[in-house]
Parts: structure tokens; C-alpha cells; sequence
């Protein structure tokens, strides 16, 4: 055990090396580096959408301008209120980026918790933890997210619980088949021989050396999760009036039978989920590049 | 085989069991009373109690439970509340449409993306590659409906092209008869020429929208199942015996790079059958998702429980289905 802390406490060149090597590796990687600068774009937009924006997003409503296309003065346009399109996108894209951001913690911190479960202790509880994610796994994500909703009453909330749950079975699949290697490694078992008890092996020990696919597959599934609660909104499920999302945008111009005739009220909304998504895509898979080369081969 | 059949049949019973567990404590954990909220807020507590007793609600939960597994394995999944239409015959109308509709759309996704993935593989880091798989990133990244609507707005709307949206126009719709539900199906045994075209211009828009994600996943492991088969020793052995590079690629590479392939147009044809309640919405596909959509909407839960089931089974025997194709596609898998 000594030897395992002090292996931690004090990174060795070797670490030290690799940590080099990921930061290298990542910077070689172009999707990455696009990811990185979408992702900030992106971040930086939903945080200072207070500042950027002229106009509030739930009460300023200029029914003069109400359907009319792209101008000086609304950069996006206006929707069927009135309400300025840039304006709207920016806060919406605060709700859906928070959204993603959730349910993903929501999902890692479950999937990850029973996939330890899982993996470590093995027999029944393997068992259980295994018919939970093949019952899961047999809903498509849309149907189980709709399900949850229909149950919890549609609000961010909601969605966000919704498309959590829908995140779990992949977290617990990855965790569980990571714990399964590392548990009969070395080190694990070095760990073991000492006496270590199993809370401290599976957090200190095995959790730590299986974080790389973790933070890969948690930043695809923020993309993932976003389009999922974008689908949520557009079904009416998702954040309710006068809360701006994506999704809900697209909805009320579709329903409000004017996204043909006034396009620009689903172009922008929609170009909006498809850069968030795209962005952390592309830094999920420069970030695989870099922690995780054998999975990107 | 056979006894491998029946244990991936017998391992079935538990996740089946557990779908219908979910589905049940579903309806369940709605809040508030199920009578009231399939009567509404007038109806009389006397009417409440009453329907309380019709569905069994005063019985306590694993019986209810039970007598639910019960209706299910005889196939009755209620009637919806507004319609008074038994849920089996509603799907029974719908699942056609839904089935039509995902064929066609994996039919595109396929046609495009394993020719798209290949070459992809063969000119690794080209320019054709690079723009493969940056459309197939883009593909996965963009919500569906979102690119219907644009869809529907060039092509539709704005060059008047293709219809935005059902399954048949009016006129052709008029002396149609259909038989199984099948529309290209129908048509073409019926010899009627006119409205198969007809069928087939309304199927376009809504296809190619559900086709995107498919094929953008298709191509991309097509292209990497190829990249790791062109490596392999027997390709340098068939390229050294002076094979044409058609002959290398097509035959040799291809068969071997085609199961994993399998496995994603099995489960993503699941997915197609259940996850096309969005695309089916935009386009007013008469098909199960919008029949879904319609229940969340009018707060149909019989609806929204029957799609549910009905989405799930389906979901599980494609996937079981795609795990028996293995045998046949490649010997070297083992079943014991």
C-alpha cells in the first residue's frame, strides 16, 4: 500500500513522460484541436449570453418585427413573437449545454458507481447490475428518455433525469469490462496482498487507472446528450416557456406552422445543437487520440 | 444451432420480463391516480371507483402486476382512451408504414455508406476520406428532424420537387386499394404503376432524413473494419499472386470486413424502428412514432404503454436475429 501512495503522491518521470506524450498527442490531432476551439466557442457564448445580448430572452418582444427574416438590428431574425433569434440561441444554448453537462455527470456517476459494483465484486450483484443494463439496453434512448418524461412531467429537470438514465447502461458496460481487466493486474493484486479493503482498491486504484476511457466516452456522451434533450424539447418535452432551448425552438416554429415560411426560426437553432454536438465529438475523439490510443486505432 | 437458438431464446425471458416490469411500474409511477387521469378532473368519484375496479387498480401491486404479464402474453394491450381503437389493431395498421419506411432508409444508408466506407479505406487520408468521414461526423451530429425540415424546405416548399409529407397524395390515394400495409408491396402486385411512383416520391424525403444516422455509422465502421482486414497477411498473399485489386478488395477484404458491419445494421435498424418518432412526426408518417408522439400528446398512456412494449420486443428480436446471422456469416464462431 505504502508503495502504491507514494507512487501516486509523487508522479515519476515516466508519468510525468506520458502526461507530455497525451498533451503532444493531443495536440496532433486536428479533430481535436477543432473540438477544443468549437467547445470554447460554444462555452464561452452560453456564459456571457447576459452580456452579448441586447435584448432579454423572455420578455423583450418586438411585434413589429414579428417573422421577419434576418436584419440589422435581429442578426437571426425573429420568431413568431417577435422574440430576437440571437438572443434566443444564446440562452438556449446555456439550457442545452447545462442540459448535456447533467445528465452526463447524472450517468457517469451512476454508471461508473454500479460498474465498479459490477466488475469488483462479481456473482449476484454482477448478475443483477447486468439484467438492469440488457432492460435498458433493449429501449431505444429516444423511448426510454420519452418514458421517464412522461412520468416526471416535462421541465429541464426532467430532461435531464430523462437523458442521465438513458447515459447509465453505457457507463456501467465500460466500467465493468475496465474493472474486469484490471482487477487481475499486478499492481491490483499487489494492492490486495497487502490487505487492502475493497472500497479502497476500487476508488484509489482500479478507478483511477480506468479515467482515461472515462473522460473519452463522457465527453462524446455530452454531445450524445445534448442531441438527445434537443429531441425532448422538439417533442414538447423538454424546457417550457419562457425558458429558451434549442430544441423547444425548433418545436414552437415547427407546431407554429411558420418554419417554412420564415426559415431562418429553425435554421439557427438547429445550426446551434449541431455545432454543440459536433464540437465535443471532435474533442472526444482528439481526446481518444490522446489518453487512449489503442481505442482510436 | 439448434440448442444454440434455444438458450439465446431462453436468455430472452429475463430481459422481456424486465421490460414488462419497467413498462408496468411506468404506467404506475405516474403521479397521481391512473382513473382520474384517464377520466380527468370532472369526472365523478363514483365513475373513478368504478374504473378503478375495471382496471383492477384496488388489487394489490403483484397481482396487478400479474394480471398485466397475463394481458401481455395474450397479446391484449388495451384499447387507447380516446379512440376506443384495441392497441393491437392500431399497431397492427401503423407498424407497416414504420417497417416500410426503416427498410428503405437502411436500404440508402447501406448502398451508400459500406461503398462510401471502402473507399474510404483504400484511399486512407485522401481527400475522398477525409470528406467520407468528416460528412460522417457531421452525419451523427445533426438532429434528424432538423434536417428534414431543411429537406422539406428545398425540396419541397421551395423547388417543389418531392411531397413534405404522408405516405400517398390524395389523388393516387383515391383509387388505391392496400392490402398488407405495404404500400410498395401493394402496388406493385396490383400492377398499379401510377401510384407506386407516387408512394415512392413521398417516401423519399422522410427516408433519406432517417437513413443519416445509419449511414454515417455504417461508413465509418465499414472503414475501419477494412482498414484493419486490408492489413492482414492473407491480402498481401492474394495481392502478391497478381489478383486484380477489385478482386482483392471486393472478395477477399469485403466478406471479412462485413460482420461487424452486421452488428450495426442490426442494431441500428432496431433503432430505426422505434427512434423514428421524430422524423415520422415531421413528415406526418402515418407509422408507429407518430402514433407514439399522438399519445404522449393527448396523455393516451394505453398508447404511449402498447408503443412502448410493442417498440422494445421488436428492438430485442432484431438484435436476437442479428446474433444468429453470425453462425451464417461466419463459421468460425463456435456455438456450444
Amino acid at each position: 500500500m505504502a508503495i502504491a501512495s507514494s507512487s501516486r503522491s509523487k508522479p515519476g518521470p515516466l508519468s510525468k513522460l506520458r502526461k507530455n506524450r497525451a498533451v503532444q498527442r493531443f495536440l496532433e490531432s486536428t479533430s481535436g484541436l477543432i473540438g477544443l476551439g468549437l467547445t470554447l466557442f460554444i462555452v464561452l457564448a452560453a456564459l456571457l449570453a447576459p452580456v452579448l445580448n441586447p435584448y432579454d430572452a423572455a420578455s423583450a418582444r418586438d411585434y413589429a418585427a414579428r417573422l421577419q427574416g434576418p436584419s440589422l438590428a435581429h442578426w437571426f431574425g425573429a420568431d413568431g413573437l417577435g422574440r430576437d433569434i440571437l438572443t434566443l440561441v444564446w440562452y438556449g444554448l446555456r439550457t442545452s449545454l447545462l442540459i448535456g453537462l447533467v445528465s452526463v455527470l447524472i450517468g457517469l456517476l451512476i454508471g461508473v458507481g454500479l460498474g465498479l459494483a459490477a466488475g469488483y465484486f462479481r456473482g449476484w450483484i454482477e448478475t443483477v447490475i447486468g439484467w438492469i443494463t440488457d432492460v435498458m439496453l433493449a429501449f431505444p434512448s429516444v423511448l426510454l428518455a420519452i418514458a421517464v418524461v412522461t412520468v416526471t412531467g416535462p421541465s429541464v429537470i426532467s430532461v435531464m433525469v430523462a437523458v442521465g438514465i438513458v447515459q447509465i447502461p453505457k457507463f456501467i458496460r465500460l466500467t465493468r469490462s475496465m474493472v474486469l481487466s484490471l482487477r487481475e493486474q499486478e499492481f491490483v493484486q499487489t494492492v490486495r496482498a497487502f490487505g487492502a479493503k475493497p472500497p479502497r482498491i476500487v476508488f484509489l486504484h482500479i478507478l483511477p487507472a480506468s479515467l482515461a476511457p472515462l473522460v473519452v466516452q463522457a465527453t462524446l456522451a455530452i454531445g450524445t446528450a445534448t442531441l438527445e434533450a434537443a429531441g425532448l424539447g422538439f417533442l414538447g418535452l423538454g424546457a417550457q416557456p419562457p425558458t429558451p432551448e434549442l430544441g423547444t425552438m425548433l418545436s414552437d416554429a415547427f407546431k407554429g406552422g411558420y418554419s417554412l415560411s420564415a426559415p431562418w426560426t429553425i435554421v439557427f437553432p438547429g445550426l446551434f445543437i449541431t455545432l454543440t454536438v459536433l464540437a465535443f465529438n471532435l474533442l472526444g475523439d482528439g481526446l481518444r487520440d490522446a489518453l487512449d490510443p489503442k481505442g482510436s486505432q | 444451432m439448434g440448442r444454440y437458438i434455444l438458450r439465446r431464446l431462453i436468455q430472452l425471458v429475463p430481459v422481456l420480463l424486465g421490460i414488462s416490469l419497467l413498462v408496468f411500474a411506468f404506467l404506475h409511477l405516474i403521479p397521481g391516480d391512473p382513473a382520474v387521469t384517464l377520466l380527468g378532473d370532472r369526472a365523478t368519484p363514483e365513475a373513478v371507483e368504478q374504473l378503478r375496479e375495471r382496471m383492477g387498480l384496488n388489487q394489490p401491486l403483484p397481482l396487478q402486476y400479474l394480471s398485466f404479464l397475463g394481458s401481455l402474453l395474450s397479446f391484449d394491450l388495451g384499447t387507447s382512451i380516446f379512440t376506443g381503437v384495441p392497441i393491437l389493431d392500431e399497431i397492427k395498421l401503423r407498424w407497416p408504414a414504420t417497417f416500410e419506411l426503416s427498410v428503405v432508409a437502411m436500404l440508402i444508408a447501406l448502398l451508400l455508406g459500406i461503398p462510401a466506407g471502402v473507399i474510404a479505406a483504400v484511399k486512407k487520408n485522401s481527400l475522398v476520406d477525409n470528406l467520407t468521414m468528416s460528412g460522417s461526423l457531421l452525419g451523427v451530429s445533426m438532429p434528424v428532424y432538423w434536417l428534414g425540415l431543411l429537406l422539406v424546405y428545398l425540396f419541397a416548399v421551395n423547388l417543389q420537387w418531392l411531397p413534405p409529407s404522408g405516405r400517398i397524395g390524395i389523388d393516387a390515394g383515391y383509387s388505391f386499394q392496400p392490402i398488407t400495409g405495404f404500400f410498395i408491396f401493394d402496388a406493385l402486385i396490383q400492377g398499379d404503376f401510377a401510384a407506386l411512383g407516387n408512394i415512392l416520391s413521398h417516401l423519399v424525403l422522410p427516408a433519406v432524413t432517417l437513413s443519416t444516422i445509419p449511414l454515417a455509422i455504417i461508413a465509418r465502421i465499414t472503414r475501419s473494419a477494412m482498414l484493419e482486414v486490408l492489413s492482414q497477411d492473407y491480402i498481401r498473399t492474394a495481392r502478391s499472386k497478381g489478383l486484380k485489386e477489385l478482386m482483392v478488395i471486393g472478395k477477399h477484404a469485403l466478406k471479412n470486413a462485413m460482420l461487424p458491419v452486421v452488428t450495426i445494421v442490426g442494431l441500428e435498424f432496431g433503432t430505426l424502428l422505434g427512434g423514428a418518432i421524430l422524423t415520422e412526426t415531421i413528415f406526418s408518417w402515418p407509422g408507429i412514432g407518430s402514433w407514439i408522439y399522438g399519445g404522449i400528446l393527448q396523455r393516451d398512456y394505453p398508447v404511449v404503454q402498447g408503443g412502448v412494449v410493442f417498440v422494445a420486443f421488436m428492438f430485442v428480436l432484431v438484435n436476437l436475429l442479428v446474433d444468429l446471422s453470425y453462425a451464417f456469416l461466419d463459421p468460425r464462431i463456435q456455438y456450444k
